[in-house]
């Protein structure tokens, strides 16, 4: 029972032979453009690396990247083959190659195709790995005399005004932290004893926010200071202000930003991996069609090209079976130590 | 051979020893030149692109900053060299055209007369590419002085967030100062001269606050503090933004050695060295852009006049000699000026002259394409 038979007279041989050797370049460029579209989300990436905890996400540009790379290599064979396909005496030589490259070749095009899950199935990682290093960036904001941590404060300043958001979840994160370090507290001040005092952890705890919080966009000068303390500024109402800092959390606005460009960067993926399965599509039916040609007299007949000689399932096992003996085959080399590695078929 | 061939010119003119930068060319040379010219002229397409390119570009700068620079003068550099740059792709297409058929003189006889006309248009509009340069390294005064006065002003109305067509210079000034890393327009100073806080904000019941609008002249309310978007993030300690130049008001603050609390920069120094920088790179490439349409010139011109002689001697695979000026620069000059004079003569008949050269009915030979008629030197 073969799989997707199509007959295919001898034009119909060089049609597909050409258009293969155009869609085998495409795809080429596609795999260039995957790689550059790799390397350029790894590099945003990495620009934010310090407010993310772990580099787990890093796997999604690393595994684009890697197939990029890789199926410039695919399309160039596969360019060849269509070269050489339509000259008898030279197609033999692939002959034995063909079927080990097909099947590297799908697995790689669906190495692509996990690539794109990825980026989608890697969000509540992303989501983690930044919440934890939002924390640790506004915990740390005060240290700028502790090394290794002396440059937080200017990341998150930079990062809130940048992303124009404030905070991990919200801007309230900044009133559960001490982030005015107490080198520039004056401990003789009335305020600052009982603001201490009235602290368990003997943390000076305002409601407060950095500079960084504050949106351009505000009609009035911005109130960083007392921000829950409607009588402290005059014509201010704290449930009914919306302009004056930001209201998003760095961590949606991070998320949504990279999500993004995940998204953008998925769906021209995936495209390219269409090309790519059209290209192997092709490379098969030319193969089998051309297989089916060789050794006879007359090479202008017509031929039938297939998917797959037999069902799904029967190709499946006959290739587990491979697999398996040529792992036995393995063990038993290993095990021995120089037995005939002929004695197998 | 060349002397008996003139003498057999019906034209009857001589050709001048005193011809600038002559230079023989056979026809296989001449059609090696049309080729190059050809080639260089496509080459110019893609530099009038490149520069009307640099013209938008230019010209979205400034846009982008509109707020700040309202002078309209600031637009002539860059619609300039959007002008220039469409004239130089359609001059630079005809002109392949033109150089394309000078190699078969049949089709060359098509665009005989226009090729003196395109010469000089080309001439021309080389020139207003070198014009266009000067003026670019010129602009620099002119947005200087248009930056400070634009900058001044939106540091006035930055409070004015509810007068409508000021609504948005806070904005626009906070986000200047955050993208620039700068202060106020010379330096920090400036915040404190103006009032940037509007009295709606402003609680009129509050003894400090009457007190400092009485104590000022104008009634503005006066402090040294500065918007949010002067702070700088590299200070390793929470933005002092009020009372900046109170030592004694912040804990361990010294207002005379505090480097990295604010910005130290003036926003106008600020812009000005970003467009310095895009000014310089602009008006060198169309210097380069200037030097390279100067060689396409000279080559045409030695084209033109190659093909002229080559169809003056009749003959059109014989030798013929191409230079840039066939007299000397000052005859030119005189040349040119007596044709500009009897150009005004001939439109009134004037029967009182009684030069021999003018051919006093027939304006044709008026025309530019007809050099031999007027170069009869004085010879005669």
């Amino acid at each position: 029972m073969v799989l997707m038979k199509m007959k295919f007279s001898f034009q119909k041989r060089v049609k597909l032979a050409q258009a293969l050797w155009l869609l085998s370049w495409v795809a080429s460029i596609g795999g260039a453009v995957t790689f550059t579209l790799g390397v350029f989300l790894k590099t945003e990436l990495h620009r934010r690396s310090e407010v993310m905890d772990n580099a787990e996400i890093h796997a999604v540009p690393n595994t684009l990247m890697i197939v990029g790379l890789t199926s410039l290599g695919v399309n160039f064979f596969a360019g060849r083959m269509c070269q050489d396909a339509l000259d008898a005496s030279r197609f033999p030589r692939w002959k034995g190659l063909l079927q080990p490259y097909l099947a590297v070749a799908v697995f790689l095009a669906l190495v692509m195709l996990v690539a794109i899950v990825m980026s989608y199935a890697m969000k509540g990682s992303l989501e983690a790995s930044l919440e934890v290093g939002l924390r640790n960036g506004i915990r740390f904001y005060k240290d700028t005399d502790t090394p290794g941590r002396c440059y937080r404060k200017q990341t998150i300043d930079q990062l809130q005004m940048a992303f124009q958001c404030c905070g991990n979840t919200d801007f309230r994160d900044w009133f559960e932290v001490q982030w005015i370090s107490n080198r520039y507290l004056d401990f003789n001040s009335r305020e600052v004893k009982d603001c201490i005092k009235s602290n368990v952890d003997g943390h000076y705890l305002v409601d407060s926010v950095p500079f960084s919080c504050c949106n351009p966009s505000s009609p009035r000068p911005c109130i960083q200071h007392r921000l829950t303390n409607d009588s402290a500024h005059y014509s201010y109402e704290y449930e009914a202000e919306e302009l004056n800092i930001y209201v998003r959390g760095c961590r949606e606005a991070l998320v949504s930003y990279y999500m993004g460009l995940m998204n953008s960067i998925g769906a021209g993926v995936l495209s390219i991996f269409l090309v790519q399965m059209s290209v192997l599509v092709s490379l098969r039916y030319l193969q089998t069609a051309m297989e089916a040609v060789a050794g006879q007299e007359n090479m202008e007949m017509e031929t039938e090209g297939y998917l797959l000689e037999k069902s799904v399932k029967a190709t499946a096992k006959e290739f587990r079976d491979k697999a398996l003996t040529l792992l036995q085959l393995n063990q038993e080399d290993t095990m021995s130590g120089g037995r005939n590695p002929d004695a197998l078929s | 051979m060349s002397a008996s061939r003139e003498k057999n010119n019906s034209k009857c003119f001589t050709v001048s020893k005193m011809a600038v930068l002559k230079v023989k060319f056979t026809k296989s040379k001449r059609d090696k030149l049309a080729q190059v010219l050809w080639i260089l002229n496509w080459v110019s397409v893609v530099t009038g692109i490149i520069l009307l390119s640099l013209g938008l570009f230019l010209k979205v700068e400034i846009a982008k900053r509109r707020e700040l620079l309202s002078d309209r003068q600031l637009q002539v550099v860059p619609d300039m060299l959007i002008a220039v740059g469409l004239i130089a792709c359609i001059i630079n297409l005809l002109g392949g055209k033109i150089c394309h058929d000078c190699v078969d003189t049949a089709k060359y006889l098509r665009w005989k007369l226009l090729m003196l006309p395109y010469t000089i248009c080309t001439f021309f509009f080389t020139f207003c590419i070198l014009v266009g340069a000067l003026m670019c390294y010129n602009m620099r005064g002119q947005l200087e002085s248009s930056l400070l006065a634009g900058l001044n002003d939106a540091i006035r109305y930055y409070k004015d967030t509810d007068t409508p067509g000021r609504c948005f210079l806070k904005r626009t000034v906070d986000v200047l100062q955050m993208q620039f890393q700068c202060c106020g327009s010379v330096d920090f100073r400036d915040w404190f001269q103006i009032q940037w806080i509007s009295n709606r904000y402003l609680d009129m019941s509050h003894k400090e606050i009457v007190q400092r609008l009485r104590s000022n002249v104008e009634g503005k309310y006066l402090v040294d503090a500065v918007p949010f978007s002067c702070c700088n993030p590299s200070s390793p300690r929470p933005c002092i933004q009020q009372q900046v130049t109170n030592s004694s008001a912040h804990f361990n603050y010294d207002y005379r050695r505090e480097e990295l609390n604010l910005w130290r920069r003036g926003c106008c120094q600020a812009l000005m060295e970003y467009y310095s920088q895009i000014l310089q790179s602009v008006g060198l490439t169309v210097l380069l852009i200037w030097l390279f349409e100067l060689s396409v010139l000279t080559g045409v011109r030695y084209l033109q006049t190659a093909m002229d002689n080559v169809l003056r001697n009749g003959d059109p695979d014989s030798e013929s000699d191409g230079w840039l000026l066939e007299n000397s620069l000052a005859e030119t000059a005189r040349s040119n000026f007596n044709i500009i004079k009897n150009l005004g003569k001939c439109n009134r008949v004037d029967t009182t002259d009684d030069d021999p050269n003018i051919d006093i009915p027939s304006t044709s030979q008026e025309g530019p394409g007809n050099l031999p008629a007027k170069l009869i030197p004085a010879t005669s």
